[in-house]
């Protein structure tokens, strides 16, 4: 996030799109409907689904699946014809304004209500609340990410936030929720192909020769390595051989699933260090056993960037070990030593090599986290971006068309899918499925669908289909729910039994390597 | 400015203009009870239980619900307000089910009363909030207990249905932070104020079980509430507050990162509550948050390293397992490169273990393949 979670309530007006925050973000939900409830301030919910925040909401846009560079565009549209964007912000702090002025100009809320399905009068009022606003805060989620064209989407989103002058401003901001709790950390420690610890880049020379000597190596690779989203088909093509899995089970959370498992079964080594026997470890040659959050010390960042303590409250089960100390004795066996008393000795190597971290110590973290960069002992973090200038100086509008998804539905597979999350279920369910409350409230999966696409196909609520697309398919109960609309049906992806990626399509993001989970083409027959 | 100042038990303390007595009390360390105040929310001055001498007024006044105004001259504990609180504590422990030694001291009756209620409950439990309940420690720190005043019999049966929350209506004190938590802050709207008079009742949906309800199971109200009257449903006859150690640390599942306490007792976790007063979350949690931790104590837990021989996992030392796997990726790594292995880290561990997971990727392994599932 730009901005800060408390921030949000400082909002005049909450944009909040492919998110279903009551679901997912439960407590961060509650600052935006007390925004609303007692701030006084305007709520716009952009979703395929009648989602739960719509009932706080002012206004509630209903785009088709895969059309959000659309109406993004749209509202550009109108906002720049109505007079109503930041013009001195956009002098003085971004650069490409006409080419977006220009590709824009075609959005006119009728074209836009012909790709996305939002009638233009919506538009317009959505375009003229968001652009009237003193400050006005864009919370985001994976549906907008999770597209062939999710950097587009976030990008389009930038866009609108730096034509109204909100970034760098109280209340205002582009923010991205992350799903799962140490998402912003992961990245942040360089567990990606391309980046060190706070995102230095490892075909940066400079950047090489800081690790090189801080770890005590030579010849550090300097090509970026593959995402997992590539390694899934390298390991499939005999190309990738080996894999070290930690703490992830993506065969249950991996697109296209059938191909995903094929795909594991060919390397010729893997290791999976775990809490549990997840679906990925089944297929391992080596399992780990690890420990879970409550038994280890450490730090997660959460989502508006801010460095919290993790501490141990009681003791693993049987031999488990913390993760840390099982990669350490990896290395140290394979040749290169790493030497650590405890987790304050990583952190404080950490801070070290990489200047957005280098003020934070766990002293000062004891009893409130602090928000990155934080580049000074003495420094108090930074709660809100970019509000003297961006990362690299001006702020780069990026002009960018409508491409439509992927995958569109047709005569045999009529239907539109979109996978997503449950309130009472998290991620694949390793966790919230051993929880007997929990799964009183979610026990198995099901399809959403329309009260009028369940009549069309002849379905009843309760009853078992079964859902297709090109390729896989599953059986899962008919849910005849308000919050679908006609055309799509959603499925939860929490259950491996009926998980809802044999179904999705492994479509990727050409740059964030992100797949199209959000929409495939299905269709649903009666089960046999 | 000289002006915005008050005056609290002959002390002199400047005030934000809006603040109210309890804020300036509070702020310095001056200790007024207070019942139905929910920090956060608006303050109801229902209770009366934070009442305060204010000379020349009438009456004594609510400090949570009355702004202080320059020149107020303010007494906390007067003989006055004590005498106020005593019998505001009395009532209140005559009204329900306080069947804490606090309540009477005369054992005929208590036992009369009590197996009404157990009759009525099917419980003959002793409240679960014993050592951990605000009136009770007002009824001790006032030195009340309840007998002068008839006790009624519960109008309502207790609600277990739901797996994570018992709602003893015998024990509510119609405080109203429960609606507040749930309508004020976390704003689900799922309970409010029902039926009328002696009939009044904290209901939801129109008096359905919270199942039924809007309720999603946050647990703001549970942790809102000063006595028994709402409790976690597992923690009930596990969790005693002195019995616990409480560890701060972070959620575990969403992005939100909300600071939550753990309290283990024989190396267990019994149950979880928000960390007040801070950042991120200030108290708040979500279902998952707070009653999704079965998992840590689990007996599906890995314990014991694994090896797979002809298709089936069989038990291994760590230095068996090890080194199997530095032999497989050793060999792997001299015989195809290093960029023919993968590793995944995970955001689900912490940055520690993430940083250490790309570190060995790098220097040991000698390939920039590492990832983790974020965007899945
Ligand atoms: S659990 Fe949460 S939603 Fe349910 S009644 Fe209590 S505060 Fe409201
Ligand atoms: S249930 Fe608890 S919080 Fe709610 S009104 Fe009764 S005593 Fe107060
Ligand atoms: S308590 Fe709920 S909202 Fe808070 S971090 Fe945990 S899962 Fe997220
Ligand atoms: S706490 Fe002030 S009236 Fe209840």
């Amino acid at each position: 996030m730009t901005n800060s979670i408390a921030d949000i309530e400082k909002a005049e007006v909450i944009l909040v799109a492919g998110s279903n925050t009551t679901e997912n973000h439960p407590v961060l939900s509650s600052f935006v409907k007390r925004a609303v409830k007692f701030k006084g301030a305007k709520l716009i919910v952009v979703d395929p689904r009648q989602i739960k925040l719509t009932r706080h909401a002012n206004m509630w846009l209903r785009p088709n699946l895969g059309s959000d560079v659309a109406w993004i565009n749209g509202l550009m549209h109108v906002i720049i014809k109505e007079d109503l964007h930041d013009q001195s912000f956009i002098e003085n702090r971004t650069t490409g304004f006409e080419e977006l002025k220009a590709m824009v100009d075609k959005f006119s809320p009728d074209y836009v209500e012909s790709i996305t399905g939002i009638p233009a009068q919506q538009l317009i009022e959505a375009a003229r609340l968001y652009g009237s606003a003193k400050a006005g805060s864009i919370l985001y989620c994976m549906g907008i990410t999770q597209h062939t064209t999710g950097t587009d989407n976030v990008k389009s989103l930038a866009n609108l936030a730096m034509l109204c002058g909100n970034l760098g401003i109280e209340g205002g901001g582009v923010n991205p929720l992350r799903g799962q709790n140490n998402v912003q950390g992961a990245c942040d420690m360089g567990g990606l192909p391309n980046v060190y610890t706070g995102y230095q880049k490892v075909t940066d020379e400079a950047a090489r020769a800081k690790m090189e000597k801080a770890w005590g190596v030579s010849g550090l690779p300097d090509k970026p390595g593959l995402p997992v989203t590539h390694m899934v088909p390298k390991a499939y093509d005999g190309e990738l051989k080996a894999m070290y899995i930690i703490g992830e089970n993506p065969l249950v959370s991996d697109p296209d699933l059938n191909h995903a498992e094929k795909s594991f079964s060919r390397l010729e080594f893997l290791v999976v260090q775990d809490i549990f026997m997840t679906e990925t470890a089944q297929q391992a040659d080596v399992v780990l056993p690890s420990t879970c959050f409550a038994e280890k010390n450490g730090t997660f960042v959460n989502t508006e960037r801010r460095v919290q303590r993790v501490r141990k409250a009681l003791e693993p089960p049987g031999s488990a070990r913390e993760d840390w100390r099982i990669t350490a004795e990896i290395s140290r066996r394979m040749g290169y030593p790493m030497r650590y008393e405890n987790a304050r000795e990583i952190f404080e190597e950490i801070a070290g090599l990489t200047p957005s971290y280098a003020g934070i110590t766990y002293d000062r973290i004891e009893k409130v986290g602090i928000h990155w960069p934080c580049p000074t002992p003495d420094h108090p973090g930074t709660p809100v971006l970019h509000t003297q200038q961006f990362t690299h100086g001006k702020g780069v509008f990026h002009a960018i068309d409508y491409i439509p998804p992927a995958e569109r539905v047709d005569t045999e597979y009529p239907l539109y899918l979109t996978t997503g999350r449950l309130l009472y279920q998290f991620h694949t369910g390793t966790m919230t499925r051993r929880s007997e409350g929990l799964n009183d409230r979610a026990p198995e999966s099901f399809v959403e669908i329309s009260a009028g696409d369940a009549e069309k196909n002849g379905l009843i609520d309760g009853q078992t289909v079964r859902i297709a697309s090109r390729r896989g398919e599953i059986e899962a109960r008919v849910k005849v729910s308000d919050q679908a609309v006609d055309g799509t049906v959603f499925i939860p992806f929490h259950f491996a039994e009926a998980a809802a990626n044999r179904l999705t399509n492994a479509a990727l993001d050409p740059v964030a390597n992100i797949p199209e989970f959000k929409v495939c083409a299905v269709k649903i027959e009666q089960a046999a | 400015m000289t002006d915005q100042t008050i005056t609290i038990n002959d002390q002199t303390f400047s005030f934000e203009p809006g603040e109210t007595i309890l804020e300036v009390a509070r702020r310095n360390d001056i200790d007024i009870p207070t019942l139905c105040y929910l920090k956060g929310a608006t303050p109801t001055g229902s209770c009366r239980i934070c009442v305060v001498e204010v000379k020349n007024a009438r009456n004594l006044l609510p400090a949570c619900s009355t702004p202080a105004e320059p020149g107020m001259v303010v007494y906390t504990e007067s003989p006055k307000v004590v005498e106020s609180r005593k019998m505001t504590i009395k009532l209140l422990l005559s009204s329900g089910n306080h069947n804490c030694a606090v309540r009477s001291g005369d054992p005929d009756n208590w036992t009369a009363y009590q197996l009404r209620v157990q009759d009525y409950d099917n419980s003959g439990d002793l409240c679960p909030a014993w050592g951990d309940c605000e009136l009770q420690n007002l009824a001790f720190r006032y030195q009340v207990c309840g007998e002068p005043f008839p006790t009624a019999p519960p109008h309502y049966s207790m609600e277990t249905v739901n797996p994570f929350i018992v709602r003893d209506f015998s024990r509510c004190i119609l405080c109203g932070r429960c609606v507040q938590a749930c309508n004020e802050i976390q704003v689900n709207n799922a309970i409010s104020f029902g039926y009328r008079g002696a009939e009044t009742k904290i209901v939801a949906a129109g008096d359905r079980p919270l199942r039924d309800s809007d309720c999603v199971f946050c647990g703001e109200c549970v942790q809102a509430c000063p006595v028994g009257a709402l409790f976690e449903k597992n923690a009930r006859y596990d969790w005693r507050p002195w019995e616990v150690k409480k560890t701060r640390t972070t959620c575990s599942y969403c992005g939100v990162g909300c600071q939550l306490e753990l309290h283990v007792k024989n190396n267990e976790v019994v149950k979880i509550t928000g960390a007040e007063d801070t950042p991120p979350n200030f108290g708040s949690l979500c279902v998952k948050g707070r009653f999704g931790f079965d998992f840590i104590n689990s007996g599906d837990r890995l314990t014991t390293p694994l090896i797979k021989e002809d298709g089936k996992f069989r038990k291994a030392s760590w230095n068996e397992a090890l080194n199997l796997t530095v032999k497989w990726l050793s060999e792997i790594k001299e015989t195809h490169g290093p960029d023919s292995i993968g590793v995944l880290s995970s955001a689900r561990v912490t940055n520690e273990e993430n940083y250490l997971a790309q570190k060995f990727t790098r220097a040991a392994l000698k390939t920039n393949n590492v990832d983790h599932c974020a965007r899945l």
